[in-house]
């Protein structure tokens, strides 16, 4: 596969070729995409508290 | 030349001072206190490697231009690479922030460390609100005919004109990444100074207690009681 093909099947998945999504509720507005980016944060946020460290303590 | 002549001179007093405060073992440790091995303590890091690619491959796009940026396959992949290292050098600097603000990170004398890496959000928050500006596409103008009404309601649009594409490139490239660096500079020396804040200490205890496997380690290294600080 070509680099052209990769790139329009990667593309494919996403495409954001329209307006954004947003989600409404009330006086509270956001786009899905922030929407996303701020629970990916959270998730990495809770992982980088609990998944454990690799290698041995030191002082 | 006596000592107390050379106090006077500021070459003097600046390396006196840098002597003091940032002497070589302390500016580039090899050891870190037993409580920086955990993952929330990379943040930081990582938002400096980031901020590093932001930086590489936006003068990368300085020195090709819009056309290219735009139109050449390399282009659209340097644009690309600028805008996803802008994006993870947020999403990594809201972690670290996350994680300084609940273990209240400006706790002994580190009030000057919280407020610059602050201040540095902001300014980070300006310098990608610029490169929106710096694209020279719809989006570009867009966001510029929208950013505008909100700037002149808070009556800074005589200064930040955001339909100024000359002023808001200049900004982007020139000021705010010198302002950011320097910035993030001043924030990694304090944090050198003054060393990685610790946890908050258990109940009833005055002070965080690194544990008894710090205790071991230090016993294996010296080969004495050892105990940790």
């Amino acid at each position: 596969m070509g680099a052209t093909g990769l790139t329009g099947r990667l593309a494919a998945m996403v495409n954001l070729d329209h307006p954004a999504h947003y989600i409404h509720a009330g006086w509270f507005q956001i786009s899905t995409a922030n929407l996303v980016v701020i629970l990916l944060m959270i998730v990495v946020f809770v992982l980088a508290l609990f998944v454990p460290f690799p290698g041995r303590r030191f002082q | 030349m006596s000592v107390q002549t050379d106090k006077v001179q500021w070459s003097a007093r600046v390396r006196e001072s840098a002597e003091k405060n940032l002497p070589p073992s302390q500016l580039l440790p090899d050891e870190q206190p037993v409580y920086v091995h955990s993952w929330i303590y990379v943040f930081g890091a990582l938002s400096i490697a980031a901020f590093g690619v932001v930086l590489a491959s936006g003068l990368w796009l300085s020195l090709e231009g819009p056309t290219w940026w735009h139109t050449s396959s390399v282009g659209l992949f340097v644009n690309s690479l600028h805008l996803w290292s802008a994006e993870l050098f947020f999403f990594f600097m809201v972690i670290h922030l996350w994680g300084k603000f609940w273990m209240a990170a400006w706790r002994g004398n580190r009030s000057m460390t919280w407020v610059t890496g602050s201040v540095a959000f902001l300014a980070s928050i300006g310098t990608a609100f610029t490169g929106y500006l710096s694209q020279q596409n719809f989006a570009s103008q867009w966001i510029a005919s929208q950013g505008k009404d909100g700037l002149n309601a808070a009556g800074v649009g005589a200064f930040f004109n955001v339909l100024n594409f000359g002023q808001m490139l200049m900004w982007h490239i020139v000021l705010f990444p010198l302002v950011v660096g320097a910035l993030i500079v001043m924030h990694v020396l304090l944090v050198r100074k003054h060393g990685v804040v610790p946890p908050y200490p258990a109940e009833g205890q005055d002070e965080f207690d690194t544990g008894p496997e710090a205790v071991v380690d230090v016993q294996r290294r010296t080969g004495g009681e050892g105990g940790a600080s």
